[in-house]
């Protein structure tokens, strides 16, 4: 049974490296506002479509000028 | 203000999707073959690499490391690029853990048939495929870190904290159960001896429901349900919450239901029952609860879904 106390010292070690991060993440304000980031991650801002029709569009301009 | 322009790495997300399909046919194929042994026990008689306590290893592996885990790759590297507005660390890491992963079950699934095995459920392959899963885990791990460090995203969203706890114990767990001394190639014997063993054994096997089967996938369902219903979580402080309760009692109480009753005996002594029986609701709290909560209460978004 004395491996127990390995176990219970592995356990503890990482439940105080997570209690460090805890302390750090709170006075660094990583939960000062506690409901926008549920809200934020729902938006994306992927411009890669938008972009390439802006390039048709230019392309489209061009070409019409070019006439 | 500066318009940075950077691009999320799908293909190593589809990579994990496709291994996903690939090792869920297989692994529950061997399963179906070992159902069907327990109504025609002698189907494989004769073929030492087909009978059932060989086979049994490949099917559980198969099923938790080769599909739930690839699926948690995939499922980890989608949402972390998007939740801290960053490619991944290192693509050379990204495929580092894909290929790497896939190389471990290979070596699985040819080894554990021929019958080479540590006898450890869960935890049976050979020390050199111990080591291998140890760095390729590191891998996975540094990336995950890497792109934490690198993030555009100030708020870690609480889905990164399950993936990071998943790293961080998987790894503990792992590393501290797999301690065995080589005498050969592939045998090896283990440096705890007879109820020592026994307990790291178990330790290590409660924990790897708890932080491989369960925590990664709270953290992935913060992720997809909402994205999937477009609405957020009913409350967020409450899966803030969720998770640090998770991470400063789970690890040691998963072992006690366990340890408790069977190993120390106590299960005979009152106390020690209803320390366990306590304990373990307490954990159901952590780990299920919370999310339930979060669902229940978001019925009302969540239900036009279900």
């Amino acid at each position: 049974m004395s491996v127990i106390y390995v176990l219970l010292a592995i356990s503890i070690i990482v439940a105080m490296v997570f209690f460090a991060a805890f302390i750090f993440s709170v006075k660094n304000g990583q939960y000062d506002d506690s409901y926008t980031p549920s809200v934020r991650m729902l938006f994306e801002d992927e411009l890669v479509k938008q972009k390439k029709s802006l390039q048709k569009s230019n392309m489209d301009t061009s070409i019409e000028s070019n006439n | 203000m500066e318009v940075q322009q950077f691009y999320y790495d799908n293909k190593i997300v589809k990579k994990f999707i496709y291994a996903t399909m690939l090792w869920g046919i297989v692994g529950m194929s061997v399963g179906l073959l070992l159902a069907f042994m327990f109504l025609f026990p002698n189907v494989t008689d004769g073929i030492s690499w087909l009978s059932f306590g060989r086979l049994r290893p490949l099917h559980t592996n198969a099923v938790i490391f080769a599909f739930v885990g690839n699926a948690i790759f995939a499922g980890v590297y989608y949402s972390t690029q998007r939740l801290l507005k960053a490619r991944m660390f290192s693509d050379v890491l990204s495929n580092i853990n894909f290929w790497g992963w896939q190389l471990i079950i290979v070596a699985a699934a040819i080894t554990l048939p021929l019958g080479f095995s540590t006898s450890k459920e869960y935890a049976e392959l050979e020390w050199p495929i111990d080591i291998a899963i140890a760095l390729v885990w590191v891998a996975f791990g540094a990336n995950l870190i890497g792109t934490m460090i690198k993030r555009r995203q100030r708020h870690l969203y609480v889905a990164i904290w399950f993936y990071l706890a998943t790293f961080v114990t998987v790894a503990v767990l792992h590393i501290f159960n797999s301690l065995e001394l080589p005498v050969s190639a592939l045998k090896s014997y283990s440096v705890y001896a007879g109820v020592q063993d026994a307990l790291v054994q178990w330790w290590y096997g409660h924990n790897a429901v708890a932080f491989f089967l369960t925590t990664p996938f709270l953290g992935l369902m913060y992720y997809f349900v909402p994205k999937a219903a477009n609405r957020p979580v009913y409350s967020y402080r409450l899966s803030i919450v969720h998770f640090w309760s998770l991470i400063f009692i789970y690890i040691s109480g998963r072992t006690s239901p366990l340890i408790i009753l069977r190993i120390a005996g106590l299960g005979s002594k009152p106390w020690g029952s209803l320390f366990s029986y306590v304990d373990s609701s307490f954990l159901g709290w952590y780990d299920q609860w919370s999310f339930d909560l979060e669902g229940c209460l978001g019925q009302g978004a969540y239900g036009s879904y279900a």
